[in-house]
């Protein structure tokens, strides 16, 4: 691609990690081509056309005062008329190619968007997490899409094109990823005060990798005895879920394998002591307008609730 | 042969009142430009502020809420208090002197729509006054509008204050749809209308269709927040999705409604300075025709990321694939129009050149977005930005200074100093790539739109460095405009009736125009009336007439011409209007009372006698 020198970051979308994204960018690519043709040649013609007939001093009072040229007007309108023709037969092909049916085995996983992180649920293999999504390489994924508040959308750029999440509906994604990394990705649909906080990451592991993190999501949570009394007694079980304990909150993440996180906060922050320890004693801080409350932790009860979190492996 | 441009003798004198009731449609475009370049500041300071927000990664120059509200506004405030506006400020100016009309269809409805116009942006800015400026975006998506996740006053302001602008929006639209195809001159017929007013035409049709599916999708909005109804909460059976529909068949719409009037000034400066007929001018007039009619047919090109279904996708693809055809077609004439010319680099040349060269980059990106799978890649992000500032700042603001520098002779009766004019275009044309080319970079990197903060890690920062730095020079460059518009006022060289050589109407008048406009209704008998009287149908190859068709200026001593009465009911009657709009903040008692003043308003406007008695005017021998 020309873009090379255009100061491009490794997420950018034009290095796709999945068939859903290389099909996107080789029409881009078509695209790009064609687009930037017409420019060089138009440009140069009305820069051409401008030094060219630039009034002279011993010009004749007007210029010749031609009206038109038919057969021109009709060649420039079929000009392009063809070239959007050479555009339009390859979208129309991707546009289906993309949106066709998963097959059968595909992994299920579905995504809920919330003000302001993401919950993903993996329906046929009983977990569930929050802010990560794991996906096996090679496997396809059948990503279903929806949402508990108000429309955000999901985008993962070197995945491939974002689709959003809408109260009320399902979307899907269909895409099989193909290398293995760690992959940024972010709320593409403006969805209030943190909308900008509302990021995530997409980890495509091996898939032996994948089996054995599956693993570890699925198997009950043995809490820390006293940090989960903390949990309950400072009022935490109202929103979060710990699974196999009763605390079963759904308004907020599910916490029960917290501690295999690498980061936090949808995205925002390592998963270490000391940012913790930041987002606990005042959550709007780290993420402004999070509907986490305060909850104003004596440090006894703080680092019980860290030793709690922590040992959510 | 020029006065003062505001003094004794002038059509621009006279104290408050005279302008609170004037009826003139060239002082009311006076008023829509001031207003609507005060608005081009205050939403330039916003856009300042958020590059500076931009302009380091995890920067707290303002926090997300602010943050939230100025994109908002900046959106808003550009699209219906600066765009619209200015080029309402020229069809007013304008439509009446290039069709040979005295003044408009209904010169109170006219003056009636200004003041709601100013009144709906004074209602939605006063948001800012409550620390509560609307912060859902622009195009206001639900249910994030909705009273559960929006509690605040601003979306309330917002939806009202764009009730008020509709209302304007309309009312113009049916005065100046009803003055072009009612109050032309004899001989003008519509192929021979110079293409301004033909663009603005279509524009005029497309507001009227338009306006009407943002004003229902805006009615639901306020039962939602107001009377608890549930068009777009999902949780009791409404959908969201509707509102997209609702706001995109208004808002794809409302970008030809943005674009074509500056289409309309280029087809009209380039042929002036390239001394030559426009190119293919039926061409010209009837893809202006073919955008206006497909522009209805594209809106969910908005909503590929929604998941409409690939049926639904390629339909949408295909209605915006074939937009590109007539607007190439338009591009193309307009080089046919410059080939083969005698071109005189004048301030309005460079602008319209300028505005034809930014403008495809922002239609070859926009052919881009047509394709689906691409657009799902860029939706949302600042490639996205970049486009639309292509097309909004490249294409429509372009255009509109191309025409605020060919007709500011016209409308004040002095020249702008060229000198700053061009220094003026150079640093705007610099800034503007500066602030807008890299977004396309930010796009494919992955940087979403109506972000107030980014990863320091993010690979962002400097582009955005880049970008901030061109915002500030595109502010220079509207301080030199300002400082040229304010010198030129005050000093100005005085203008002749015809500084350019033009082909059309207006330019047969004396600068700035007599209020009564034509002396003498000019019988028209060419698409190009005034160059046809001044170089004869030798020279104008295609026009086969005898008749050299002199537009006539001088009126017979004592001749009578009956203008239309100023009035006060057109502002009583608006202010009724916006004082029911914001009495609904306050309660019903308020809007009851706004409703009173408004009925008050309408009918004495309807009681009062619409034309003052015909005034001599050249009893005294003229001016």
């Amino acid at each position: 691609m020309g873009l090379a020198g255009c100061g491009l970051s490794d997420d950018a979308t034009i290095r796709p990690i999945s068939d859903f994204g290389r099909q996107t960018q080789a029409l881009y690519e078509t695209v790009f081509w064609w687009t930037l043709g017409i420019f060089v040649v138009v440009e140069l013609l009305l820069v051409f056309a401008l030094w060219r007939y630039r009034r002279r001093v011993n010009d004749p009072e007007v210029p010749e005062q031609i009206h038109g040229h038919t057969w021109l007007e009709i060649g420039w309108t079929l000009a392009p008329a063809v070239i959007l023709l050479a555009i339009a037969i390859p979208t129309m092909s991707t546009i289906f190619r993309q949106q066709a049916p998963p097959p059968i085995d595909a992994l299920q996983v579905t995504a809920v968007g919330h003000q302001w992180w993401w919950e993903f649920i993996y329906p046929d293999l009983g977990f569930t997490t929050a802010n990560e999504i794991h996906v096996p390489r090679g496997r396809t994924v059948n990503l279903t899409l929806t949402s508990g508040d108000v429309i955000h959308s999901f985008w993962v750029p070197r995945l491939g094109g974002k689709r959003d999440l809408n109260p009320g509906s399902e979307n899907t994604i269909v895409f099989t990823a193909d290398s293995v990394g760690v992959f940024e990705g972010q709320c593409a649909e403006f969805c209030g005060t943190s909308h900008a906080n509302m990021r995530m990451k997409l980890f495509v592991d091996e898939p032996s990798d994948f089996e054995a993190w599956a693993n570890l999501q699925a198997r009950p949570a043995r809490p820390d005895s006293a940090g989960y009394q903390t949990f309950l007694a400072s009022g935490c079980a109202a929103c979060h879920a710990i699974d196999g304990t009763p605390a079963q909150g759904k308004v907020g993440p599910n916490l029960t394998h917290f501690g295999s996180r690498s980061t936090f906060a949808s995205g925002l922050l390592p998963n270490e002591r000391e940012p913790l320890a930041g987002w606990l004693r005042n959550p709007d801080s780290v993420k402004p307008g999070a509907l986490m409350p305060d909850l104003n932790l004596s440090e006894a009860r703080l680092s019980s609730l860290l030793r709690l979190l922590e040992g959510l492996r | 042969m020029s006065t003062a441009v505001i003094g004794h003798g002038s059509i621009y004198a006279g104290g408050l009142r005279s302008w609170l009731t004037t009826v003139d449609h060239k002082r009311i475009g006076v008023l829509y430009a001031l207003t609507a370049l005060f608005y081009l500041v205050v939403g330039g300071i916003e856009a300042l502020v958020i590059r500076l927000q931009l302009a380091q990664a995890e920067a707290g120059i303002v926090g997300p809420d602010t943050f939230n509200q100025l994109f908002t506004m900046h959106g808003t405030t550009m699209v219906f208090l600066v765009l619209m506006p200015l080029a309402a400020a020229m069809f007013n100016f304008l439509i009446p002197l290039q069709i040979g009309a005295r003044d408009v269809a209904f010169p109170r409805l006219n003056a009636f729509s200004y003041w709601t116009f100013l009144f709906g942006g004074l209602l939605l800015n006063a948001s800012f006054l409550f620390g509560q400026a609307p912060d859902a975006g622009w195009f206001g998506y639900a249910n994030l509008t909705s009273k559960q996740y929006s509690p605040g006053m601003g979306i309330d302001f917002w939806l009202l204050s764009l009730q008020v602008l509709g209302i304007a929006s309309i009312a113009s639209a049916v005065n100046f749809t009803t003055t072009i195809l009612n109050m032309r001159a004899p001989g003008m017929s519509l192929m021979r209308m110079p293409l301004f007013t033909w663009m603005s035409f279509v524009t005029q049709v497309l507001m009227l269709l338009a306006f009407p599916a943002v004003t229902v999708g805006l009615i639901f909005l306020m039962f939602d927040r107001f009377f608890g109804t549930h068009f777009y909460m999902p949780s009791a059976g409404g959908t969201p999705i509707l509102w997209q529909h609702l706001f995109w068949i208004f808002g794809h719409p409302e970008v030809y409604i943005l674009i074509l009037p500056s289409f309309g000034i280029v087809s009209d400066v380039l042929p002036t300075f390239a001394r030559k007929p426009l190119f293919g001018r039926p061409f010209v007039i009837f893809s202006g025709i073919a955008i206006g009619f497909l522009g209805f047919g594209v809106w969910s090109h908005h909503m590929f990321a929604t998941g409409m279904g690939p049926v639904a996708d390629s339909a949408f693809s295909i209605g915006t694939f074939l937009i590109a055809i007539p607007t190439g077609v338009k591009i193309f004439n307009w080089i046919g129009t410059l080939w083969g010319g005698h071109i005189v680099f004048k301030t309005p040349l460079l602008f319209a050149v300028g505005m034809v060269a930014l403008f495809i980059i922002g239609g070859l990106s926009g052919i881009m977005h047509g394709s689906p799978p691409i657009d799902i890649q860029q939706h949302d992000t600042y490639f996205v930005v970049a486009h639309l500032h292509y097309v909004f700042f490249g294409g429509t603001l372009f255009g509109l200074f191309a025409g605020i520098h060919y007709w500011w002779p016209k409308v004040t009766g002095r020249m702008l100093g060229e000198g700053l004019g061009k220094l003026s275009f150079w640093i705007m044309f610099i800034g503007m790539n500066l602030t807008f080319f890299p977004m396309h970079f930010l796009g494919l990197d992955g940087m979403p739109r109506r972000i107030y903060t980014y990863a320091a890690d993010s690979g962002w920062e400097t582009w955005n460095q880049v970008e901030t730095i061109g915002a500030f020079v595109i502010a220079v460059a509207v301080l030199v405009f300002f400082v040229n518009a304010v010198r030129s006022l005050r000093a100005g060289e005085p203008a002749s009736d015809d500084p350019w050589d033009a082909a059309t109407l207006e330019w047969t008048m004396s600068s700035p125009p007599p209020e009564y406009n034509f002396a003498r209704i000019p019988a028209v008998n060419s698409a190009r009336p005034f160059w046809l009287h001044k170089y004869g149908p030798t020279r104008d190859t295609s026009t086969h007439v005898q008749d050299e068709g002199t537009p006539a200026q001088s009126p017979e001593p004592g001749e009578r011409i009956d203008l239309p009465s100023p009035s006060f009911w057109p502002l009583i009657a608006s202010l009724g209007l916006a004082s029911a709009a914001a009495g609904a903040l306050v309660g019903l008692w308020a809007v009851l009372l706004g409703v009173a003043v408004l009925v008050i308003g309408v009918f004495a406007w309807a009681l009062q006698p619409l034309e003052r008695p015909g005034h001599p005017i050249f009893g005294e021998g003229g001016r």
